[in-house]
């Protein structure tokens, strides 16, 4: 686990939701810090570099942008679980890969442009993994909204 | 809100192409961008905030490496609630601030539940906590919370 200083976490608390939308992002979010942006650029490197940050850059809505996403949970042997975890990543359009505890153990997300595409990379996974697997898309949307309180 | 008859443009649609990987930490991080579309860095902002304001991204900004700052206790909480008393049962769930998502999701014969709802915390208490006070809020008590063991694949969704 990486350690943080109380700067670091106030930025990954500003970045997540309040990025701001400027020519100058950094030099601008250096004000609302009150450290220099060189100290903020250089800090944003080790958040990066250690895996606190990921990425900065949009959170497309698949639906919006004409696509279709679903979640997919598979069972999958316990001897075997690395394989089938590879071979669902292979996929591009699998955005979200996660091995749980319980008897579908393997759940991930599969984001598709068109209805025909998801239902192949589907196909294609059941095929290649010989796993049963529940197809579980969303019915209702309730709520989504992710932001971590860095503490 | 958003307007469901805006569409994006040619433009739009390589502005995410270009950003979805993560923007550079430097001074002029829309720099490049605004070159590769021919387009001055004003208006790369400006198409961005219409992308949000149109609902074409949910946010532009920080995809955070949770497990890595020591959020471990990720919880899918999955619960069977009577189809009848979803709509109100998903709007109180959703209204829990550690609750960051919640989705109504299909059943199967070996898979009685149907509301989803996914809580990030630094402890399993937390979790257990949490699931316990929704289950209180909403007397559903036919529930279970399915941890994440290890992460295979955490992206965001590519155009």
């Amino acid at each position: 686990m990486i350690q943080l200083d109380d700067i670091d976490k106030d930025i990954l608390n500003l970045i997540q939701l309040d990025f701001p939308l400027d020519v100058h992002p950094f030099e601008k979010m250096s004000f609302q810090l009150g450290i220099s942006e060189e100290e903020l650029l250089e800090r944003m490197g080790r958040l990066n570099e250690e895996g606190a940050v990921r990425r900065i850059g949009p959170v497309i809505n698949t639906k919006r942008v004409g696509g279709i996403s679903t979640l997919v949970a598979l069972k999958a042997p316990e001897s075997k679980i690395d394989e089938i975890a590879e071979l669902i990543n292979q996929h591009q359009e699998v955005s979200h890969n996660y091995l749980r505890q319980a008897d579908y153990n393997i759940w991930f997300t599969v984001s598709a442009a068109n209805k025909e595409r998801l239902e192949q990379i589907i196909n294609d996974l059941q095929e290649e993994t010989g796993c049963p697997l529940i197809n579980l898309p969303t019915k209702r949307l309730f709520k989504i909204g992710v932001k971590f309180d860095v503490k | 809100m958003s307007n469901d008859n805006v569409v994006m443009d040619e433009i739009d649609t390589r502005l995410l192409k270009l950003t979805q990987d993560g923007i550079p930490f430097v001074h002029s991080p829309f720099a490049m961008v605004a070159e590769e579309l021919g387009i001055a860095e004003d208006e790369v902002i400006c198409r961005i905030e219409q992308l949000q304001k149109n609902g074409f991204i949910r946010r532009f900004g920080a995809s955070i490496g949770h497990r890595a700052i020591g959020i471990t206790a990720n919880a899918m909480c999955t619960w069977n609630v009577p189809d009848e008393r979803v709509e109100e049962v998903g709007a109180v769930m959703a209204g829990f601030t550690e609750v960051t998502h919640c989705y109504e999701r299909p059943r199967y014969p070996d898979w009685p539940y149907n509301l989803f709802t996914m809580v990030h915390s630094y402890t399993k208490e937390d979790c257990e906590y949490v699931a316990q006070e929704i289950s209180k809020a909403t007397g559903i008590t036919d529930y279970n919370l399915l941890y994440s063991v290890r992460e295979f694949k955490k992206t965001g969704v590519r155009l």
